[in-house]
């Protein structure tokens, strides 16, 4: 149709569970998976007469995520009330941060699939509390409270709506997942509800300066349930306005069975939230001299060790950005190129190839990879002493990987070996020509697409294990140039 | 009259058992109740068997100025293992599970718990009438109030059932009781008492207190109760002085201002006449009197009704039904769950004051009203620390009138609020003020306050304390009270 | 985000009475449940306190800044990251109005 007039906006709220091991202004601990109400204490619960303390390292990991997207962090700054009623929000209000937050600007810089680099501005993050859960199928006619969850330190990460596409969505969802993690500050599970997001959504007439009305669209945990529910959403409102009707300002879901969003609450609910600072907290001071102190103790940054990979390694940007999407990678690869101590790249395409795809089809997660980043090492070591080739590298990598033995146990016990012996492999080869004297005389004849027959029956003869530059030299020597 | 001192001592010297004085008193409270209704639990079983404890440490040589002692809790401070109530049909069968950080520490002390006092809805009221166990009454005269919204404490203070009892002040809800009932009631400074497990009503005006017949019996509670608690972020880690060793140092020297805007036509001359006499006694006892203005004191009533009930109806909104307190019969659904339990729960007074919160946080308001009640709010502290500048001490009456009758305050919501009018400026800069007995006017007892800058509790203790050795107001009881 | 259309209209603060509808607009943002009688009364004392409060415009506020907290140059105080068992369940759930399988209930809530 006339797509091409509308330009899509789109904002994303992120809410990041914080790695605390207590919650945010109560004792009680974080860890998920407990059995109903037994980590929700007489605070969380919001008993008659209790009162909030701040925890400390939620404040801390707030700073450090500041620090690292470059904004400024509020030497002052205030928790106010967010007043609404909701069975999951035990005190009836929610304790967040309204007029002033820890933390404002900031940027996340983004790389889309086909190269393009693009700066999404950052408004601010702040802190505050998450509310429990809702059950809704448990019992007939009755949504059951789990409020374990409950006072769970969230940082809230507000981007500027400067994102044009879903693509760019995701992107930047996929870079503030990666840094919150290499932060350490978030486990980024987003099954367990640890990393979430709320996408704002609206279109306008290409030219156009004033923002359409957006909806937005709660609740999201997957990169790519973000991208349909963008996608289905942006059609939506296009059709909606060509067709002369208005965008309303609501709250929708996105429904994964029918791939569509859906209004969640109507206006009427709009809540008036009634915020006012804490009267209950008192208002958090961070100094300079603190700020320094987060600030050296920040772990080397994604971009920062990818541009350190290029330089140092002689990567290309690319897959640089595959090594450090995750911190743990990232770890594993310098720690196999500190072994290896030579050929980063050899190093890189393992890693990012081989290791990556054995994880991927097992489920697995580096951690729990059966092959040390020491063990790899080795493996590619006798790779560059030419013990083995390349290709039977990666036989010797699937039955390391099986049985979890070092590279040399397996190379040993199963004779991998490669033939390095001139003689034998002239041997070889002359036997292979003796076998097949039509190919022979066709090659000589002219059909020089024959070298590489003879080269796989060779090595077929060698059970794979001759030296294939060796193979290669010899071979042209044996058999002559073709056509004489 | 048995103070908390003389008892303490009395208790040491084992001239009698903490548990022959509890039922003793326990005696005393259930013959009293149906005249002043000032308690809404009686905790007897577990009062003896505190007692018994009390008598045991006793024994074993312990000593501590609380030990043994009976004392009885408002019912808005939580008491593990017994109904916390706060006089509402919201919590009427609410078992807290947890003490609060004041009450821990009187029983750590040796205090023995007998009961928890009637007061206000949740703490919103001067007269101890908008209780869902029924109004308390004034041992005075029981067709009056006692005032609120400590009034059973004060009551029972009054009437001799127990020697001391805690109390909240967010308006003046200990120092005017106090007043209208002849006994002596301190609200600390804010910060000073946790407000841990203390049900919030306004929690930046909030403060636990005490009320007892004297400024020494005072000390010695607060002594116990005062001090930084990690589990209440706005409590103050300041050191707690020894309170009673600066009772009886003398007054020479001490500057008291006399807030002129007390003095107003609203301001009963009988108890204007008691005040002049009680300055008089305090130039005698060697203070220095001056006249001090705060011209922006009169706001006080006005900024308090927007700050007050802002915080409340926030506090209050945990009362819905879903995970403790009262929940209507078959909600239909989650709105008619929210909107009967707290419609059917809460009281109205309750109610109004959640309501105007509400208002006066809402868009569009919150900078007409709030935001202004704040700035106002910082011009009566200025006042304030501008008049400490030049005095130690501030002196004006309690409260604009005596005891009032059952009722009076029916009409207009505000004519009841006006009563407060004298003691809301000190909670809203959070400074220290004490009332204590200077008198009686149309033969009800009169009250004078202090008010003193922040953390000078030492020094209003001391006034007070003087001022008790020169006279004995304090000691007067009602008819029929042995005092 | 955070921007609403006041749900009450602003009106002249000089004699501010509020009118039925913004009385149960109020109580419905408050969830207390109003009958048609009582109404009226909650009106007619809500009118009383805002006039009282309406005193508020006398003082002269420019350059204040609001108080919102009364101890002058206090800050947060920040508490060490040790997590501590919670309260058994049993207990905190004795006063549940309703309570199975460790979960509080209410009428389902439709989304």
């Amino acid at each position: 149709m006339n797509a091409t007039r509308w330009e899509t906006v789109i904002g994303l709220e992120i809410h990041a569970q914080l790695a605390t091991r207590s919650k945010i202004f109560s004792s009680a601990p974080t860890a998920y998976g407990a059995e109903p109400n037994t980590q929700a204490n007489l605070v969380d619960l919001g008993y008659p007469g209790v009162l909030p303390v701040l925890n400390a390292a939620a404040v801390r990991m707030a700073v450090m995520f500041g620090l690292a997207i470059g904004a400024d962090i509020a030497p002052r700054s205030v928790f106010a009330r967010k007043n609404y009623f909701y069975p999951d929000l035990p005190k009836g209000y929610q304790i967040s941060q309204y007029e002033l937050p820890v933390v404002s600007g900031g940027h996340i810089d983004i790389v889309l699939e086909d190269g393009t680099a693009k700066r999404v501005g950052v408004t601010r993050a702040h802190l505050e509390e998450d509310a429990g859960k809702s059950l809704h199928e448990c019992l007939p006619g009755l949504t059951g409270l789990d409020l374990n969850r409950a006072g769970t330190p969230l940082i809230e990460i507000v981007s500027e709506p400067e994102m044009r596409s879903a693509r760019e969505a995701v992107a930047y969802m996929k870079k503030v997942h990666t840094l919150v993690r290499y932060l350490g500050i978030c486990d980024g599970n987003m099954q367990e509800g640890s990393f979430r997001c709320d996408a704002n959504v609206s279109v306008r007439p290409v030219g156009q300066e004033k923002l359409g009305t957006r909806a937005e669209i709660k609740n999201i945990n997957s990169f790519r349930y973000v991208e349909k529910a963008i996608g289905f959403e942006v059609a939506r409102q296009i059709e909606l306005l060509e067709s002369g009707g208005k965008v309303v300002q609501e709250t929708r879901l996105y429904d994964p069975d029918k791939g569509e969003t859906r209004s969640m609450r109507s206006k009427e609910e709009a809540n008036d939230y009634r915020y006012f600072p804490d009267p209950d907290l008192l208002p958090v001071l961070i100094d300079a001299g603190t700020v320094q102190q987060v600030r050296a103790a920040l772990p080397e940054l994604p971009d920062q060790k990818a541009a350190r990979f290029v330089a140092q390694h002689g990567l290309s940007a690319y897959d640089a950005g595959v090594l450090t999407a995750s911190r743990e990678l990232a770890d594993y690869y310098e720690t196999v190129v500190h072994e290896l101590g030579e050929d980063p790249k050899l190093a890189a395409n393992w890693v990012a190839g081989d290791l990556a795809a054995f994880l991927n089809r097992d489920g697995l997660e580096i951690d729990a990879s059966p092959i040390g980043a020491a063990m790899l090492a080795s493996l590619l070591r006798r790779i560059r002493d030419h013990t083995i080739s390349g290709k039977i590298a990666k036989d010797v990598f699937e039955a390391m990987w099986a049985e979890g033995l070092p590279a040399d146990a397996i190379i040993e016990s199963r004779g991998l070996r490669q033939i390095t012996d001139q003689g034998a492999i002239e041997q070889a080869i002359e036997a292979v020509m003796a076998a097949n004297p039509k190919q022979l005389a066709d090659y000589r004849a002219g059909k020089d697409k024959l070298f590489g027959f003879f080269v796989g029956q060779t090595m077929k003869a060698t059970q794979g294990k001759a030296n294939p530059a060796l193979l290669n030299e010899l071979l042209k020597n044996k058999l002559g140039s073709a056509g004489g | 009259m048995p103070t908390v001192a003389s008892l303490a001592a009395a208790l040491q010297a084992r001239q009698i058992s903490s548990a022959e004085l509890t039922r003793q008193l326990l005696g005393r409270i259930e013959a009293a109740q149906p005249r002043l209704n000032a308690f809404i639990s009686v905790t007897a079983d577990e009062a003896v068997r505190a007692a018994e404890a009390a008598d045991r440490r006793l024994a074993a040589g312990e000593a501590g100025p609380l030990l043994g002692v009976p004392i009885a809790h408002k019912d808005i401070f939580c008491t593990a293992g017994v109904r916390t109530t706060c006089a509402s049909k919201m919590l009427a069968d609410f078992v807290a599970p947890y003490d609060a950080t004041v009450v821990a520490r009187l029983k750590a002390a040796g205090a023995v718990m007998v009961g928890k006092t009637n007061m206000d809805e949740f703490a919103m009221g001067s007269s101890s009438e908008n209780s869902h166990f029924g109004p308390v009454a004034n041992p005075w005269n029981v067709k009056r109030v006692p005032g609120g919204s400590s009034g059973g404490s004060a009551s029972a203070v009054a009437a001799r059932l127990v020697p001391a009892a805690t109390g909240t002040d967010t308006g003046g809800s200990i120092r005017q009781p106090a007043a209208l009932c002849g006994v002596t009631g301190l609200k600390p400074t804010y910060g000073r008492v946790s407000r841990y497990g203390m049900i919030a009503f306004a929690s930046s005006l909030d403060q636990a207190g005490v009320i007892a017949t004297t400024a020494e019996d005072v000390a010695l509670m607060l002594q116990v109760m005062a001090g930084f608690d990690e589990r209440d972020s706005t409590s103050v880690e300041l050191p707690v002085p020894d309170y009673a060793a600066a009772l009886g140092r003398p007054l020479a020297g001490m500057k008291i201002g006399v807030l002129t805007e007390f003095f107003d036509s609203g301001l009963d001359p009988a108890i204007e006449q008691t005040l002049r006499a009680a300055i008089d006694e305090l130039r005698r006892l060697g203070a220095t009197i001056s006249d001090v203005s705060l011209p922006n004191l009169p706001l006080s009533v006005p900024t308090y009704y927007v700050v007050a009930p802002a915080e409340c109806s926030s506090n209050l909104a945990r009362f819905d039904g879903v995970r403790y307190g009262y929940r209507c019969q078959n909600p239909r659904d989650l709105k008619d769950l929210y909107e009967r339990s707290r419609g059917e729960g809460f009281g109205a007074e309750v109610k109004r004051r959640i309501m105007t919160g509400t208002y006066v946080l809402s868009a569009g308001y919150y900078d007409a009203y709030y935001l202004k009640a704040q700035r106002v709010r910082q011009l009566i502290a200025d006042d304030f620390a501008r008049a400490f500048a030049s005095v130690d001490l501030l002196v004006g009456p309690t409260t604009p009138t005596v005891a009032f009758a059952h009722g009076a305050g029916d009409s207009d919501p505000v004519t009841m609020y006006l009563n407060d009018i004298y003691t809301i400026g000190a909670n809203l800069a959070g400074l220290p003020a004490i009332s204590v007995p200077c008198g009686f006017a149309h033969e009800l007892p009169a009250g004078m306050q202090f008010l003193g800058p922040h953390f000078a509790e030492e020094r209003l203790l001391n006034v007070a304390h003087r001022y008790q050795q020169a006279t004995d107001w304090h000691r007067r009881a009602p008819a029929g009270v042995a005092s | 985000m955070y921007d609403f259309a006041p749900i009450f209209p602003l009106r002249e603060r000089t004699v501010p009475t509020l009118t039925a509808t913004e009385i149960a607009a109020i109580a419905h943002l408050a969830r207390l449940s109003l009958s048609e009688a009582e109404v009226p009364a909650y009106g007619d004392s809500m009118s009383r306190i805002m006039a009282l409060v309406g005193e508020l415009d006398r003082a002269v506020t420019t350059g204040v800044e609001p108080m919102s907290h009364p101890l002058p140059g206090q800050s947060a105080r920040l508490r060490a990251d040790v997590a501590v068992a919670a309260e058994p369940r049993e207990l905190l759930q004795r006063n549940a109005p309703r309570a199975e399988a460790g979960l509080y209930l209410v009428p389902r809530v439709i989304e």
